[in-house]
């Protein structure tokens, strides 16, 4: 990465005795968009809310623009912040909601109120200048929320959860238009959720956080395909873990319920004799022998499951199960539970978890 | 279900004869200045007093500064103790109910002891500082209603995370508190104004101790000496208390809904 815009350097943060967020290290490029994505109490909002200055680190440093922030004041940190709850000022309208920062600042009346227009103009909601938070719909509320954070344009712009209290189709359509705008004005963003969609659609990169550590930070595409660490795997997508055996660690041999399947130089550090969870995506999988497949395993189909579009099919390999998912087609007969059936993949496919 | 109907009445009806009854024999008598027609001239002689404008006066004038002074030490410390101390809730809670426990009396000797004009700090030694230590004492007194108010209101919005939106929108405590934080209390601020209003007018213990000329003393001299105009002066405190009742309500309906309206 060329100079990093925001960089977050060894971070620790505790609570008294408990450590909430341990040796967390980020670089985030100018104009960049990096979701952090974890479960509940991973330590999400606890790093965001040091970068915005309402926490201070234990130890570590925040530097944005190659300026070390970490012990500046919040009001000081010109850093634009979307909350959950929206947080809009009960008391003032929608336009003196916006014009706040701006007021603050001590912008001109005039310039204020043009900025507050292409604001109004930017969100597509224009009519609503002069009504109270309390007369608009959650999603109306949070794109105010918006206006209001990217007003006097921060350097910076965080969210967090944005969108966990509004409704699926809100939701969707509204991580778009974010997305859109934060693209269209180039502000390096942080979006925290714990929704793994939300995360893979939007970002430029994912964090993805457990135990207050990023435990993987790269693009949804190797944050999804390659995951780096178990818990990664696990929690990004769905995923079929199978015990594996290695039997002949140099040539990468590995045996899953007596069947062999080679992985050649995925092993790395694996000893013969050891065991493996190996991790496979259900879209990875097809059912029965398939050209460009170079691995299969033998079984025997536990639960079919009809989906309309697809058939999700479960097979059973030993002590494992296997998800996968096939397309309904309606000239063949769907898979009957306890029949013999292969599965096929390419080795390449095949995950080994450490 | 008949007969609970008939005891909902009479405990209804009973409260009412018990509110009601005074205040009517109260009107009525003051009315009777004149001998034998009923006239307003128990009124004129109590509003035509130049003892009572300038008392009234008085009165009306340290009210406003002991609003002013409870609402300037009120607001911030229950927006604090919201924000960063929720643990010495408990404790400011009990201080702020002291005044109800300890006599105005007690807090009055104290003063005399403590500021009188041969003490290191001779408050007393001037009116104004007369003046001053009896808006302080008031504020006390009122302590109890300002800060009930005022956390009430608080608790009707997201304390925390309205105080951050403003900090990372660059607003320092001063704006914070002047445009987010007190316009979203407004009416539990002026309910709590109001009673401290009610409370500065008819206080007497203080007020004669500190010899201030104010409406309490007056009124009380004039029970003792009168016998028509007290009764003409009680009912029109109590206009002036229901007028001030009156006005919160009326406030709180003027109001932008939003204020009492958390996300
Ligand atoms: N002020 C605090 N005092 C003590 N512990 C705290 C404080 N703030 C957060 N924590 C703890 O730190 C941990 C991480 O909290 P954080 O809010 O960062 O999680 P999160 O990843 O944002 O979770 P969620 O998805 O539920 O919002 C939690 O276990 C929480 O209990
Ligand atoms: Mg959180």
């Amino acid at each position: 990465m060329a100079e990093p815009f925001l960089s977050i350097q060894h971070v620790r943060k505790s609570f008294g005795a408990t450590t909430v967020v341990e040796d967390f290290n980020l670089d985030v490029a100018p104009g960049e968009f990096v979701s952090f994505l974890g479960p509940s109490g991973c330590g999400k909002t606890t790093v965001l809310r040091m970068v915005a200055g309402f926490e201070e680190p234990s130890a570590g440093k925040i530097v944005v623009g190659g300026k070390d922030i970490t012990r500046l004041k919040p009001n000081q940190r010109n850093v634009g912040m979307v909350f959950q709850a929206y947080a809009l000022f009960p008391n003032l309208t929608v336009a003196q909601n916006i014009a706040f920062g701006l007021k603050v600042g001590g912008m001109p009346k005039p310039d204020a109120d043009r900025r507050v227009a292409e604001m109004l103009d930017m969100i597509k909601l224009p009519q609503m200048a002069d009504r109270y938070p309390y007369q608009l719909s959650g999603g109306q509320q949070q794109r105010i929320a918006l206006a209001r954070a990217i007003a006097p344009k921060p350097k910076l712009l965080l969210l967090d959860e944005p969108l966990s209290a509004l409704d699926a189709k809100v939701r969707i359509s509204l991580r778009e238009e974010i997305r859109s705008i934060q693209k269209k004005l180039g502000i390096t963003t942080i979006f925290v959720t714990h929704d793994q969609e939300e995360a893979l659609s939007i970002s430029d990169r994912i964090a993805v956080m457990y135990g207050g550590r990023a435990e993987q930070v790269g693009t949804p595409f190797e944050i999804y395909n390659r995951p780096a660490t178990k818990f990664v795997a696990n929690f990004v997508g769905t995923l079929n873990v199978l015990e594996g055996k290695v039997t002949d660690a140099a040539s990468g041999k590995v045996q899953v319920n007596s069947q062999e399947v080679s992985l050649k130089g995925k092993l790395n550090g694996s000893k013969s004799g050891d065991t493996l969870s190996l991790a496979l995506r259900p879209e990875a999988i097809s059912l029965g022998r398939q050209p460009g497949h170079d691995a299969s395993l033998s079984g025997e189909i536990a639960e079919v499951h009809f989906l309309g579009s697809v058939i999700r099919v479960r097979v059973g390999i030993g002590g494992n199960t296997v998800s996968l998912d096939t397309f309904n087609n309606s000239t063949t007969p769907p898979p009957v539970v306890g029949d013999k059936a292969d599965i096929s993949f390419s080795s390449g496919d095949m995950l080994v978890l450490h | 279900m008949k007969s609970g109907r008939f005891w909902a009445w009479f405990v209804f009806l009973m409260g009412a004869a018990y509110f009601f009854i005074p205040l009517i024999a109260t009107i009525e008598f003051s009315l009777r200045m004149r001998r034998g027609v009923y006239s307003f001239d128990a009124y004129k002689v109590v509003l035509g007093d130049s003892q009572f404008q300038a008392t009234f006066m008085f009165s009306v004038i340290v009210a406003v500064f002991t609003i002013l002074l409870g609402v300037l030490i009120v607001v911030p410390t229950a927006y604090w103790i919201r924000l960063r101390l929720p643990q010495l809730r408990p404790i400011v809670e009990f201080i702020t109910l002291l005044p109800l426990v300890i006599p105005a009396i007690v807090i009055v000797f104290g003063y005399i002891r403590m500021y009188g004009s041969n003490s290191p700090l001779p408050f007393l030694g001037s009116n104004l500082g007369a003046n001053a230590l009896l808006v302080i004492g008031y504020a006390a007194l009122a302590l109890p209603y300002m800060y009930r108010a005022v956390d009430t209101g608080l608790r009707t919005i997201d304390v925390r995370t309205l105080t951050e939106a403003a900090q990372i929108l660059g607003a320092g405590w001063g704006t914070i508190i002047a445009r987010v934080i007190l316009p979203n209390v407004l009416i539990a601020v002026l309910s709590g104004a109001f009673l401290t209003f009610a409370i500065v007018i008819g206080e007497f213990t203080m007020a004669s101790l500190l010899n201030r000329p104010a409406f309490g003393p007056y009124l009380q001299n004039l029970v003792a000496n009168r016998a028509y105009e007290p009764a003409a002066l009680s009912i029109i405190a109590f206009v002036i208390t229901w007028g001030c009742m009156s006005l919160i309500q009326i406030l709180s309906r003027f109001a932008p809904k939003s204020a009492n309206r958390p996300n």
